[in-house]
């Protein structure tokens, strides 16, 4: 057959082809490289190329005392540094023996929360957005940009915050605080959330292009590590903030939502979005409450646990806490001589979720490779760190 | 299980290679001698009792002042059906570190061997896919160590420069090598 141009569709070659995408590539979340084998449309192997944003965070940590690494922890998930710094805080109190009052755990807490909505936000707003909704992004910006005003207002800064310190947090919530959260959930409660069910969760096209996509059954999700809502998604129920509470969370009355497979298989790119999404909306739950629990308990002083030298004795601990994008781990050696850590790693759940992608990604086609990127919600500060 | 019985339920198994339990620490850990720790990784996850389906992190600690100097892997384990933890420890010589992989009882220890690879050099036999992760492939050396040296150079780059150097490149001189080569685009010239 001739196609008028010199060449003939006979002679096309039809061999696999190594495609890269990314590392510039907007969808791939950051800077990651993905090199696929394809044939045709369909991708037969993947290949992940990560480490484009590696700055050190080890050998930093080993090389400034155990305040000084807070910084550096804002900086690997830059989308949620609330809940990084959250986890070393948490994990330098358990090697001091340190237990914060009950009012710093109500504020950790709303903050927390807060910046689990705001991640959600950016999550689901960049997955739609990939899909083709582009829509539903600007609305849930609009909400996450209250938010980091909410944080301004209370630490100064809107992205990185050194918030969480070691025994407490850097600045007691500003007067009025408490009012102004509650204005900004109402009508999150009563606009965002049924706006972002409405625009996106159940629109059609958005259903039909995720569920059934990059299904991941529980068995191979707990083989690789992947936690949060990516596990959740596959529809085991396992959140520490449940499980194993910290800074009172045991208080607080929510649910944790998991996939339930109502478009398709279960543990599809639709379950792990949509875990996302309902929790959205338990965050707030869980910031009301705790709202409450701080008008009605002692007030304190928010560095009265705050050591004047964080030098703990030899010993190591492995701390972890539920990160908005699953649990985030850090792995601390106290030589006891030192006021630096001996060693400080840590297990981010994006670099676990990263590495089942190679087994998901396997006989999909490029579209969805897009479509799964986005529903494991990498965020590769975190991966590189 | 607390982790006496489940270093018991080890010890029971692999006897003289369960070489040590620190049982007082803040999360107590069993020392494996590295030959076994395939098998008893492998224990750990088929076991019923045990039930180790998950681990939650691999990490390596480069320890050159102790008597002997080692490395260690420390393997943090869960059980998502019993809700109990463990730590399992490896120690291996600083000189041609090499252990057996555990990729094939956890997946995710694909790539957190392949960190420990990266970046403190130990080699894990019979890995899949054994290469460099987060730095260059042509990087020389493992940052991690404790003895590590920032090189001066990298691909012919200069990327260690003196507080001298800096002045003197700030200045107009031309130093020869590397980034220094360039005036500054954006440098503010006074007159």
């Amino acid at each position: 057959m001739s196609s008028g141009f010199g060449w003939r569709v006979d002679d096309l070659d039809t061999d696999e082809m190594i495609l890269n995408m990314g590392p510039q590539h907007p969808s791939t979340h950051g800077v990651l490289r993905l090199e696929l084998r394809t044939d045709g449309e369909v991708v037969r192997a993947a290949r992940p190329h990560i480490g484009y944003l590696h700055r050190c965070f080890e050998k930093h940590a080993e090389n400034v005392d155990y305040p000084g690494v807070i910084p550096y922890t804002d900086r690997m998930d830059y989308v949620a540094s609330m809940g990084n710094s959250l986890g070393y805080a948490l994990a330098v109190e358990k090697l001091l023996g340190i237990e914060v009052s009950p009012y710093v755990g109500a504020i950790r807490v709303i903050m927390a929360e807060l910046q689990r909505i705001a991640s959600h936000c950016v999550a689901v707003g960049t997955y739609g957005m990939d899909i083709g909704a582009f829509t539903p992004f600007l609305h849930l910006l609009r909400d996450r940009e209250k938010i980091l005003d909410l944080f301004e207002w209370t630490c100064g800064a809107r992205l990185l915050y050194n918030y969480n310190w070691v025994g407490g947090v850097s600045h007691d919530l500003p007067e009025g605080f408490v009012k102004a959260c509650r204005a900004f959930l109402r009508e999150y409660d009563a606009i965002t959330i049924p706006e972002l069910m409405d625009l996106l969760i159940g629109n059609k096209i958005f259903v039909k292009r995720t569920a059934g996509v990059g299904v991941l059954p529980v068995p191979l999700a707990i083989s690789y590590d992947l936690t949060g809502p990516n596990l959740r998604g596959s529809g085991l129920a396992r959140d520490l903030r449940k499980d194993a509470p910290y800074c009172g969370y045991e208080r607080y009355q929510f649910d944790v939502p998991v996939g339930t497979g109502q478009f398709g298989p279960k543990g599809s790119c639709f379950d792990r979005n949509w875990v996302r999404s309902i929790e959205m909306a338990e965050c707030s739950k869980i910031i009301h409450q705790a709202l409450d629990f701080l008008e009605k308990t002692e007030k304190t002083d928010v560095h009265e646990k705050v050591p004047k030298r964080v030098k703990p004795a030899k010993g190591e601990v492995y701390a972890r806490s539920e990160a908005p994008r699953g649990q985030l781990g850090y792995y601390i050696v106290a030589d006891g001589t030192g006021v630096n850590p001996y060693r400080v790693k840590v297990k981010s759940p994006c670099f676990t979720a990263m590495s089942v992608f190679h087994v998901l990604s396997r006989g999909m086609y490029i579209a969805d490779i897009i479509a799964l990127i986005g529903s494991l919600d990498v965020v590769l500060g975190e991966i590189d760190r | 299980m607390d982790a006496a019985s489940i270093h018991q339920r080890l010890a029971a198994q692999f006897g003289e290679r369960i070489t040590a339990f620190q049982a007082e620490a803040l999360q107590p850990w069993a020392v494996v001698a590295p030959e076994v720790i395939a098998e008893v990784a492998a224990f750990c996850k088929s076991d019923p009792d045990l039930g180790f389906d998950n681990l939650m992190c691999l990490s390596a600690v480069d320890y050159p002042k102790e008597t002997p100097p080692r490395l260690e892997l420390v393997y943090h384990l869960w059980s998502y059906a019993h809700t109990h933890g463990f730590v399992l420890k490896v120690h291996l010589p600083r000189e041609s570190p090499s252990v057996r992989t555990v990729e094939n009882v956890w997946g995710v220890a694909n790539w957190h061997e392949r960190e420990a690879y990266d970046l403190f050099g130990i080699t894990f036999t019979g890995h899949s896919d054994l290469r460099r992760i987060l730095l260059p492939d042509d990087w020389i050396g493992y940052p991690l160590r404790k003895d590590w040296v920032d090189p001066d150079f990298y691909n012919g780059l200069h990327v260690k420069p003196t507080p001298q150097m800096a002045e003197r490149s700030m200045a107009g001189e031309k130093l020869g090598v590397g980034p220094f080569d360039h005036t500054p685009p954006n440098r503010h010239v006074e007159d």
